[in-house]
């Protein structure tokens, strides 16, 4: 379990993090969020014990991080930003060398170190020096480290920065598969990420929470929410046709491809009814779609709202 | 303690896994060499002692262990991986004295490697091993209180070659503490007082009693209180500049 409160870094006058309160528990995948430079990477090292926070308090499975660090630091694994490792080492003298400070003996030691180089795949590199690897091995190196010693807590800074896509799916898949007995967060900026591993998004940005909800509630927020977007041969009749759908409250043509979207008024469902308009109309659609939301939308408008009331509040 | 022992080995390990560790042991060894026969005139004094290879340690010592301790906190900085270190459950002292004791240890083998010339001089006369003994204990502490120093002007920067020199300047002010190059820049603001507990400060005054092969408690303290010193202000030094 991880829970901060009230947790605050400052550096002079510049405010990082801001009040940041949540709590995650077993079992749970928290995505967090927010445009470079929201204060992410300084929340994760608090919680990682790197930083010491200016005010407020963050613990690790019942562990105060400041009070009691080292118990705090053995329940977590921890990849920080860029995935930084002894670049002289081989993979492999790593990777022992980290159980060994995490306190990992005899036949445990081997098989915890056998079972990452395999879950990262890792088997081709592992006489290598690091220095001498890709970006993604290097990441995937990162991610092994954290996650030797099987720890209860895991905070991965950028897991999937750097990594090809089959490699982020690999590595999705395996935050999944350890999602079940664990807390996990996981800092992105990639959104589609969000929706892939996590059960739960927090939007920070200029060191507060914004948003703190599940990824389907937060789509809802967004305008496309329960959206109808289709294409039709005849643009201008179908356009006409949706301006009749009395729970319609805007339509919007991509003035690219053509792609209509049709925005229900708030809380309304308008799918079947468009479907009933079209065939009435008799109108040829080539494709129909419900929208789900879009969560980059969402991000936008929340972490933009946020970006001009701070300069309105300065100014 | 299996935290310091842990990251022994690992630094330990890592001067060898690069090229710094052999060119470090051929540079000292090779300079060692022929201070002793060129300027010390190890034969022409004609004398069954070590005298000539140990005068020029504080001096090989003022750059060759500041390019060793340099790279000790600087490059964990650089590269981001102190990050990993401090988050790994070890506290900081630890890390500090792990690394500190790496780099002795390294020094340490450059050192005994020297032993050829213990072993010419028993073959040309009959020298006083303990007093050679003794020369070796300081030389040893010597280089100790140079890396702690290296150790905290590292942890002070990101950049290694800031550290080098800073290092460097440090030692050299150290060295020459007892001598009016320093002390005359002191006399001209400071009491007496100062001015002596400053020139009792000196490495190479230290140094040179051991190296009489009397072996004093309190310069022996002299050298082990430096580092002890040193060390702790490491250890605080990164606690406080941690992000930068």
């Amino acid at each position: 379990m991880i829970e901060t409160r009230q947790l605050s870094k400052r550096y002079g006058d510049l405010v990082a993090v801001d009040g940041i309160s949540f709590t995650v528990e077993p079992g749970q995948v928290l995505g967090f969020l927010g445009p470079n430079g929201a204060g992410k990477s300084t929340t994760m090292k608090m919680i990682a014990g790197f930083l010491a926070p200016t005010s407020g308090s963050a613990s690790v499975c019942g562990f105060d991080v400041e009070k009691q660090p080292l118990e705090a630091r053995r329940s977590l694994g921890y990849l920080p930003e860029g995935a930084p490792s002894y670049g002289e080492m081989t993979v492999l003298e790593f990777l022992k060398f980290i159980a060994d400070v995490r306190g990992l003996k005899g036949e445990t030691r081997e098989r915890r170190i056998d079972d990452v180089i395999g879950r990262l795949h890792l088997e081709r590199v592992v006489e290598q020096p690091i220095d001498t690897l890709s970006k993604g091995f290097k990441r995937r190196v990162g991610i092994a480290q954290a996650i030797v010693h099987d720890p209860k807590v895991l905070i991965l800074d950028e897991p999937t920065d750097g990594l090809d896509p089959n490699q982020k799916h690999e590595v999705r898949g395996l935050i999944n598969d350890m999602a079940r007995d664990k807390t996990i967060i996981v800092s992105t900026h990639i959104l589609e990420e969000v929706h892939a591993v996590c059960d739960r998004a927090v939007i920070i940005a200029a060191g507060k929470v914004l948003a703190d909800a599940k990824p389907a509630e937060l789509e809802a927020r967004s305008r496309y929410h329960q959206a109808v977007s289709l294409t039709a041969l005849d643009v201008a009749a179908a356009r006409e046709a949706l301006a009749r759908v009395p729970d319609v409250a805007a339509i919007e043509v991509d003035p690219q491809d053509g792609r209509i979207t049709a925005f229900p008024k708030p809380g309304r469902a308008i799918f079947n009814e468009v479907g009933d308009v079209l065939k009435a109309q008799n109108i040829a659609v080539r494709e129909l779609a419900l929208e789900g939301g879009r969560l980059d939308e969402v991000f936008r408008t929340i972490t933009t709202r946020a970006a001009t009331a701070t300069q309105e509040a300065r100014t | 303690m299996s935290g310091v022992s842990t990251l022994f080995k690992r630094e330990l390990r890592s001067y060898f896994a690069t090229p710094v560790a052999y060119v470090f042991i051929v540079i000292f060894l090779v300079l060692s060499g022929a201070f002793t026969f060129y300027l010390g005139g190890f034969y022409e004094s004609g004398q069954a002692d070590l005298r000539p290879f140990f005068t020029f340690h504080p001096w090989l010592y003022l750059f060759l262990v500041p390019a060793v301790s340099m790279r000790m906190w600087a490059e964990e900085r650089k590269s981001g991986t102190i990050e990993l270190l401090l988050t790994l459950p070890v506290t900081t002292w630890q890390a500090v004295l792990g690394k500190f004791l790496a780099a002795w240890a390294f020094i340490g083998i450059a050192l005994a490697l020297t032993f050829p010339i213990w072993l010419t001089v028993n073959y040309l006369g009959s020298p006083d091993n303990g007093v050679i003994f003794a020369s070796y204990l300081g030389s040893l502490l010597m280089a100790g209180a140079f890396l702690a120093i290296g150790s905290c002007l590292s942890a002070c920067t990101r950049n290694q070659v800031v550290a080098f020199i800073l290092t460097v300047v440090a030692c050299f002010l150290l060295l020459l503490a007892g001598f009016p190059l320093v002390l005359d820049a002191v006399r001209a603001f400071a009491p007496q007082g100062v001015v002596d507990a400053i020139a009792s400060l000196s490495f190479l005054t230290h140094f040179a009693a051991i190296s009489k092969g009397v072996i004093d408690l309190r310069d022996l303290l002299y050298f082990l209180l430096m580092i002890g010193f040193w060390l702790y202000a490491s250890a605080l030094i990164i606690e406080m500049k941690k992000a930068d």
